[in-house]
């Protein structure tokens, strides 16, 4: 993890050798061009080689992004199973289930923007993508709420408010009974 | 929501564990219990054998025991009922303790050494009189040891052997109160007043009961008092101006009598002479008001003042140490010191004891002294006294010193309140109990070692000792849990008593001066005890305070005695002995700046006085006048009635703290078929967490809550007596629940075929009470449970949302709320004698009952049993609600028994108290013994249990530490080898 992470990294570096430079204004280069070298050619031959390289890498993006963005449809199934699995009475498995059916759309849907930045391009339509991955995880997350209020969990009852009021304070006091002794 | 969870986590747990139950070595570490016998009536010294000495002793709370003269320890005991008052205690042939009781109609023998019963004889007569147990020494009749019982209007002879009644003579014909057997070779001769003038003489032959001869004489005046045998022929009574002494000479059979007056004997008499009851030979002692007079009858009937003691307090019986000398025992006071002198009868000169002994003056003065010898080494004569002081405690004296002293006093509570303990200040020093680090540390290496079970026996002990002498429990400040209280206890001899909830301790004790004869109260009677003053706000300066309420005699009309103690120290703060009666005690819902509470003291004439009266007071009450109701049951004409504040009293001395109130309702029940023998409310501290029952399909009943219910039981006339004395369809029995405010009857029922007694309980929304029922021959316990139907269209779920609803405004009784009542009735095995219910801090806790029973043994009995819900076949749904398939009885269940192996023997009353941990009750239960323990009905869910080790806790977290270090370090090295590779 860490050697890749010190080529990808771009703040320690001493020097660098741009190979890619094809600026075509000899005064940009300390160096001149070597004879018999034409630096129009090879220009023209590169524009064209990297549009069909640029077409295929935001094909792939685009169907990357599709791919990402259906991933939580299976997630959801396999959320449903272990839901079903968990049973409808409360206990340690089921709430652990069921918080972490709700826990993980929020999560997925906090960084919708990031999971979606690899495949970020001009040429790419991300809209789609993006809100088929919102809609799915808006689903699982209607599943962890329903599985909540399966469980009981949810104060959707009337009795879930009123067994936490104390009983109400009386206007009178009356006090006596038998005799002393 | 997070009460659901709670409420549901709770439900696993009570599910997983249906009863309360205790371990062996629990045992001791939560609960104290401690026995007593009670104010001593007779006593028998059993010292002549080598071997254990011992003192025998009948109470007034009918205890016969057997204790040890050196520690004062009980070696048996034995409580008999509350009707089977203890008259004779003797011993008999040497091994046999003899007890008469029930008015001279049972006569039984206890083995002395055990106390194991060796028989028993019922001795049946028509007419109520004295009884008398007389054992003769050497007395046979046909080789049988011969017991005189005089009881129930005739005399029996009992066979000391095997209590076979070999012979009875009837007296009940004859109109004679008989007061004397003497008993003289063959002839037993019993004497006695027909009428307080005439003396009746018979004597009757020892063998066989039959009547040889028959003598009267009467007096030209009447008599007073009882007659005292002097010696075996010679009686003194007072005349009935009680200025006269009446000597009764008996000379075979004729009787002849000469009188003295006191005057003559005596120049200063005050007061109305008494004849003390101590039995002395040619003796007797003559009580006045300020003297006791010794007085001499010599063997012509003469009267020889002997001497005058000041200040007397008790003489002794005789005791006869030689062939023919005779020594008694008398205590005087003087110089804050108590001066006991034993004489010989016959020589008055000499003194055979003069000791002073120095007796704490909180008990009181002495009321009966009883005597023994010994021989010392140097074989003259020792004496010992057990003496029964006026606070009901029992002492032992030997050579001037206290060998050991009883509390007996403890064994008639009377009512019980509690306190709390000090704040532990900051900077007072506590040292002497606390422990110290090392010592902590120490225990709880041993804990730990028993944990993992590497504890040696030697180490156990010390664990088990650790555990039940554990400082913590004991000490003098309050707990974070609230486990530490005081237990503040008003006893019959009106002495309070503070009892440490931790070890039973008594931290201080009180002889109420207010609560002492004296001559404007002659028989004074303290009957309750009230928090007085509990202060919150400035609870480390300031103490809280107790109100006892008493009056100057048994009946109602005679007038109050109010006392108020400091609950810290057990000093009285003040008493007053107002002009009015003290019928009822209301303590009123409001305190005032000083947080003393409020009270009400009803006298008989309806008349209602405010405490404290104070002008804060008036402005408090005036404030909350026509809130303040006031209800009155008579039980003797079956009629309750309410009644309101009016005005101040119209008297003629102005009196601004007297109220009269105006009638405002009555409830008549007709007296041909109903009698009130019950009635039950609601305690006025009890906590409720919340209004309303959630049913299993989440719907919601709302508790009828109100502190203004009252529950009256009424039976059919016929059969308000014992059970079996009418048959079931002459019994019934009819329940009510009243609204003592406006006097509204929220629901009545009947039970047919049903009878008393009934004891019950109220608590929350619920009633549940016990009767025997008539048809099945079986005690029944019912539930009754209110619900509010007026709040039952609370649905809305957003209207709680929003929270817009009036479940929480205050509530009035004149608004008439509709309810409903549901009910169901169990089979219960035991009888009764008291029901309480487990009180927790803030009400969450599910109750449990707790149960005084028959056996003396408090059972608790989860109110999950009596809930009108059960039903046959419970659904799935319910029955995760926790609702128990019905039966038609309730189970007991043998591991909830809270007292576990022990018996609060005479069990009269259970007090519950809560503690600040909302999973734990205290209770104190309370009879001739006294047991206290820490209960939590749905088993401490908010605390680590007693026995939680902290250090294997301590040591796991250390452990995991070094191993989360040491792996840190080593994949440390493992990746720079790595990074090397």
């Amino acid at each position: 993890m860490d050697k890749g992470k010190g080529v990808m990294g771009s703040n320690a570096r001493r020097w660098a050798v741009d190979f890619s430079d094809n600026s075509t204004s000899p005064s940009s280069r300390d160096v001149p061009d070597p004879p018999g070298f034409s630096r129009a050619s090879i220009d023209q031959d590169d524009s064209t080689l990297s549009r069909q390289k640029k077409d295929a890498e935001s094909n792939w993006k685009a169907q990357k992004a599709w791919e990402v963005a259906q991933a939580p449809f299976k997630n959801l199934l396999m959320m449903g199973f272990m839901m079903w699995m968990a049973g409808s009475t409360v206990h340690l498995f089921s709430i652990g289930i069921t918080f972490s059916a709700l826990w993980q759309p929020i999560s997925a849907l906090q960084s919708v923007g990031k999971i979606f930045e690899p495949y970020k391009d001009s040429r790419v339509e991300l809209l789609g993508p993006k809100l088929l991955f919102i809609a799915l995880n808006l689903g699982g997350l209607a599943l962890g709420v329903w599985k909540l209020n399966a469980l009981g969990l949810l104060p959707t009852h009337t009795s879930d408010w009123v067994s936490s009021l104390p009983p109400a304070q009386e206007v009178e006091y009356s006090g006596g009974g038998l005799n002393l002794s | 929501m997070a009460i659901r969870v709670f409420l549901i986590v709770l439900l696993f747990l009570s599910f997983t564990n249906l009863t309360y139950s205790l371990y062996e070595d629990q045992v001791g570490l939560m609960d104290w219990h401690q026995k007593y016998i009670g104010k001593v009536k007779h006593a028998v010294f059993h010292t002549q054998k080598t071997g254990r000495k011992r003192v025998l002793v009948s109470t007034e709370e009918n205890v016969v025991a057997s204790l040890d003269l050196r520690h004062g320890e009980i070696f048996w005991r034995h409580v008999l009922g509350t009707n089977d008052v203890i008259d004779g205690l003797d011993i008999a042939l040497g091994k046999y303790v003899i007890t008469l009781s029930s008015d001279g109609s049972i006569l039984r023998a206890w083995n002395l050494p055990d106390g194991q019963m060796v028989w028993e004889s019922s001795l049946p007569g028509s007419k109520a009189s004295k009884s008398i147990l007389h054992i003769p020494k050497n007395l046979k009749a046909d080789k049988d040891d011969l017991i005189l019982v005089y009881g129930k209007g005739s005399l029996n002879a009992v066979s000391g052997v095997d209590g076979e009644v070999l012979w009875k003579k009837d007296f009940a014909g004859e109109s004679i109160e008989v007061s004397h057997i003497i008993q003289s070779s063959d002839v037993i001769y019993v004497a006695g007043f027909a009428d307080s003038s005439k003396i009746s003489v018979y004597g009757l032959n020892a063998k066989n009961g039959e009547l040889l001869e028959n003598n009267h004489a009467a007096l030209p005046f009447g008599t007073f008092g009882e007659l005292l045998a002097v010696s075996g022929d010679m009686f003194v009574v007072l005349d009935e101006m009680r200025s006269k002494i009446v000597i009764v000479h008996l000379k075979n059979g004729e009787i002849s009598y000469n009188q003295k007056h006191i005057s003559d004997l005596t120049k200063d008499l005050a007061g109305q002479p008494v004849i003390l009851p101590s039995r002395l030979p040619g003796m007797f002692a003559l009580n006045t008001n300020s003297y006791v007079l010794l007085i001499k009858v010599t063997n012509q009937g003469e009267l020889v003042l002997v001497d005058k003691v000041n200040n007397g307090a008790a003489v002794s019986d005789s005791l006869s140490i030689s062939e023919d000398e005779h020594a008694f025992a008398f205590v005087h006071y003087g110089d804050n010191k108590i001066h006991l002198s034993v004489k010989n009868v016959n020589d008055w000169n000499h003194d055979l004891l003069k000791e002073s002994i120095v007796i704490d003056h909180q008990r009181g003065k002495i009321d009966k002294i009883f005597v023994n010898n010994y021989v010392r080494t140097d074989r003259s004569h020792g004496f010992r006294a057990l003496m029964v002081m006026e606070d009901h405690s029992l002492l032992l004296v030997q050579q001037g010193e206290i060998v050991w002293s009883r509390e007996d006093g403890l064994a008639s509570v009377v009512d019980v309140t509690t306190s709390e303990l000090p704040v532990q200040k900051e900077g007072v020093s506590v040292a002497k109990v606390e422990q110290n680090l090392f010592e902590w540390l120490k225990g709880h290496m041993l804990k730990l070692k028993g944990t993992l079970m590497i504890a040696s026996p030697d180490d156990l002990a010390a664990i088990q000792a650790l555990r039940l002498r554990s400082s913590e429990k004991s000490k003098m400040t309050r707990d974070h849990n609230g486990f530490r209280k005081l237990l503040i206890v008003l006893t019959r001899a009106g002495k309070v008593f503070a009892l440490h909830t931790g070890d039973g301790r008594v931290v201080w004790s009180i002889l109420l001066p207010s609560l002492r004869k004296s001559e404007a109260c002659e028989n004074p009677v303290g009957l309750h005890i009230y928090q007085w003053q509990v202060p919150h706000h400035h609870a480390l300066d300031e103490n809280p305070s107790v109100l006892v309420v008493g009056q100057c005699g048994p009946s109602l009309s005679t007038p109050a005695v109010l006392s108020f103690i400091d609950a810290y120290t057990g000093m009285e703060l003040k008493s007053l002995s107002p002009a009015h009666t003290a019928a009822q005690v209301i303590p009123l819902p409001y305190t005032d700046s000083t947080e003393q509470r409020l009270h009400l003291i009803i006298d008989d004439k309806q008349h209602a006085y405010l405490y404290p009266r104070t002008p804060e007071a008036i402005d408090i009450l005036k404030h909350e006048f026509s809130n303040v109701y006031w209800y009155s049951v008579d039980a003797d004409n079956g009629v309750i009635r309410g009644h309101a504040l009016k005005s101040n009293c119209i008297q003629e001395a102005v009196d601004e703290y007297c109220f009269d109130f105006r009638d405002l309702w009555s409830v008549v029940f007709p007296s041909e078929s109903e009698k009130i023998i019950a009635t039950m409310t609601r305690k006025s501290n009890e906590v409720v967490h919340t209004q309303a029952k959630v049913m299993t399909d989440y719907d919601v009943m709302y508790k009828y809550i109100s502190k203004n219910l009252l529950f009256v039981a009424n039976a059919a006339p016929k059969a308000a007596g014992e059970i079996g004395t009418v048959i079931p369809e002459e019994a019934w029995l009819v329940i009510y629940i009243l609204d003592t405010v406006t006097g509204r009857i929220l629901h009545r029922m009947t039970h047919h075929g049903c009878q008393g007694p009934v004891h019950a309980v109220f608590s929350e929304n619920w009633v549940v009470y016990h009767y025997f029922n008539l048809r099945a021959h079986r005690y029944e316990m019912s539930v009754v449970e209110i619900y509010d139907q007026s709040r039952a269209d609370n649905k809305d779920v957003w209207r709680f949302v929003l929270g817009k609803h009036n479940l929480t405004s205050p509530v009035s009784s004149y608004s008439r709320p509709e309810v409903i009542a549901k009910s169901q009735s169990y089979f219960f095995t035991h009888s009764v004698k008291a029901i309480e219910v487990t009180s927790t801090a803030k009400g969450i806790t599910s109750k449990q009952l707790l149960i005084g029973t028959i056996g003396d043994q408090v059972l608790a009995l989860d109110k999950r049993f009596l809930d009108p819900r059960r039903t046959v076949n419970p659904s799935q749904a319910e029955k995760e609600d926790g609702i128990i398939p019905l039966t038609d009885s309730l189970p007991i269940i043998s591991q909830s028994y809270i007292t576990h192996a022990l018996k609060v023997e005479g069990l009269r009353g259970i007090v519950t108290v809560p503690a600040k941990l909302e999973s734990t009750s205290l209770v104190f239960a309370y009879g001739v013994d006294l047991f206290f323990t820490q209960i939590a009905p749905s088993r401490t869910y908010d605390s680590l249990t007693e026995d939680f080790s902290y250090a294997l806790l301590l040591l796991t977290i250390v452990a995991l530490v070094a191993a989360i270090f040491v792996t840190w370090v080593l994949s440390e090295r493992k990746d720079l080898q790595d990074k090397w590779r």
